[in-house]
């Protein structure tokens, strides 16, 4: 793997990769909230983001490869310590010295994975359509009732809450463990724990109340 | 006080183990776990059985030989202690005890509960020392002036007993706790600082070779491990290594 030939370098590109979602994720937060704030705001962002050239042909393919490569990696790095003990222990009780999140960080990411799948069916494959392949005209005022509307049947909203608890669980352990891989444990890790661990609660919460805003504040047909 | 020991049985690295079932009496609170191993291990005698072979030297915790998965804990489910400082009063009268030998494809079973841990050795041979010219003109370790806040670290770390503690209790089977503690407790001294570039990357490497797993900071190793050797080294360690890296 080049690079990425050692066990050092596979963490530290992990957790780099895991840092630049966790940005991408918070922009993503803070847009939807304007869906819950001000209608008007998150039609000209979503135009903005939607139509600029730089982000739909430059952030856009960086965003994208870093979400693969964070999986790709993650699945490579899970299949990789699993073989190292070929032997499972009759009696191992992880409970007694590690968090579940920290140990089951596959599963979290599991989820994930599965609800960017819906999410990408939901909204990235229409906007592709819609823009590139139908071409229809671009109208800045359409984002806010298209994605209102993404939020009318209660499995969807449930399926979206769910994984977002998941993400929850994913950034507990991710976020905070990153700044362990990129060698940054000092004086300060304290606080920044403390910051990573309310990051891992508030921008998942953020994320569920406006998916379930939007289902209970359907716009009449 | 009467036991039952559910204890993994392998004849020789070949062979495919199983675990078997043994009771015990007359365990006394105040013996270590070695010693009721002992006293089983008299009773087999005996028998005419096998007696249960397992890794150990000096009893007082300094040594490192002594290993064992107990109840699902490495070196039991005391904290900061290793198997030989583990007593039987954390036990309680008609306990199943699950014995099983540190599990990892970097240590083979050799016998019953002994593994090979050699895998460690060729980690330190592969930078885990200071090249010094020790042939009549050594010079004296405290004419170099070492900061008090790095000397306890330093110390901290060197306190590893190399037992594969934290390799047994992580999920992924990885020797990052023990290879940092090697690599920190010369990165934190003037002395070291001269090898340290090809110190790190070829311990690194080293570690790799062997199969260990990654490291996910799950930070098992730290809570089981019966030094204390703290996650700040694996932090270090990784410093070192991206800083040498850089160096090349």
């Amino acid at each position: 793997m080049g690079i990425l030939s050692s066990s050092i370098a596979r963490k530290v590109a992990m957790a780099l990769s895991g840092l630049f979602l966790v940005v991408f994720l918070t922009q993503h937060c803070v847009i939807n909230l304007t869906s819950v704030l001000d209608p008007d705001t998150f039609n000209s962002w979503s135009h903005f983001m939607g139509t600029n050239g730089l982000v739909q042909f430059a952030l856009q393919p960086v965003l994208i490869f870093g979400v693969v490569f964070h999986f790709v990696m993650g699945f490579a790095l899970e299949l990789k310590n699993r073989s190292a003990r070929a032997h499972k222990y009759a009696m191992y009780k992880g409970s007694a010295n590690a968090s579940w999140a920290s140990r089951n960080m596959i599963i979290s990411g599991i989820v994930v994975l599965a609800f960017l799948g819906l999410h990408f069916y939901d909204f990235w494959v229409p906007e592709i359509v819609h823009k590139y392949i139908e071409t229809h005209p671009e109208d800045p005022t359409r984002y806010y009732a298209e994605t209102v509307h993404k939020f009318e049947s209660p499995i969807r909203v449930g399926l979206y809450v769910l994984a977002f608890a998941l993400l929850a669980v994913h950034l507990w352990h991710g976020f905070s463990s990153s700044f362990q891989s990129v060698g940054f444990n000092n004086k300060y890790s304290k606080a920044l724990k403390g910051f990573t661990k309310a990051f891992a609660i508030v921008i998942p919460l953020l994320f569920a109340v406006i998916a379930l805003y939007h289902h209970f504040n359907q716009i009449p047909h | 006080m009467n036991l039952t020991l559910k204890i993994w049985r392998q004849k020789d690295a070949q062979s495919k183990g199983s675990m078997q079932t043994y009771s015990i009496s007359g365990v006394e609170g105040d013996m270590s776990f070695l010693e009721m191993l002992d006293v089983l291990n008299t009773q087999l005698i005996e028998k005419g059985e096998e007696p249960v072979v397992f890794d150990h030297d000096c009893r007082e915790g300094i040594c490192g030989s002594c290993s064992l998965m107990i109840n699902g804990e490495p070196h039991g489910p005391d904290r900061l202690v290793t198997t030989c400082q583990l007593h039987m009063r954390k036990f309680n009268d008609g306990d199943t005890i699950v014995i099983e030998p540190f599990r990892a494809k970097a240590f083979p079973v050799i016998k019953d509960l002994m593994v090979d841990r050699s895998a460690f050795d060729r980690i330190q041979h592969a930078g885990g020392y200071i090249s010094v010219n020790t042939s009549g003109n050594t010079i004296d370790a405290n004419a170099i002036p070492v900061e008090k806040a790095d000397a306890d670290a330093s110390f901290m770390a060197a306190a590893c007993i190399g037992c594969g503690a934290c390799v047994a209790a992580c999920k992924n089977a990885s020797a990052m706790l023990f290879t940092s503690a090697k690599v920190s407790q010369f990165a934190l001294l003037p002395q070291g600082k001269v090898e340290a570039t090809r110190r790190v990357l070829n311990m690194v490497e080293q570690m790799d070779k062997e199969g260990f797993g990654n490291c996910t900071n799950t930070g098992a190793c730290e809570v089981e491990c019966p030094k204390g050797i703290s996650l700040e080294n694996i932090a270090r360690m990784n410093r070192e290594y991206l800083a040498a890296s850089v160096k090349g």
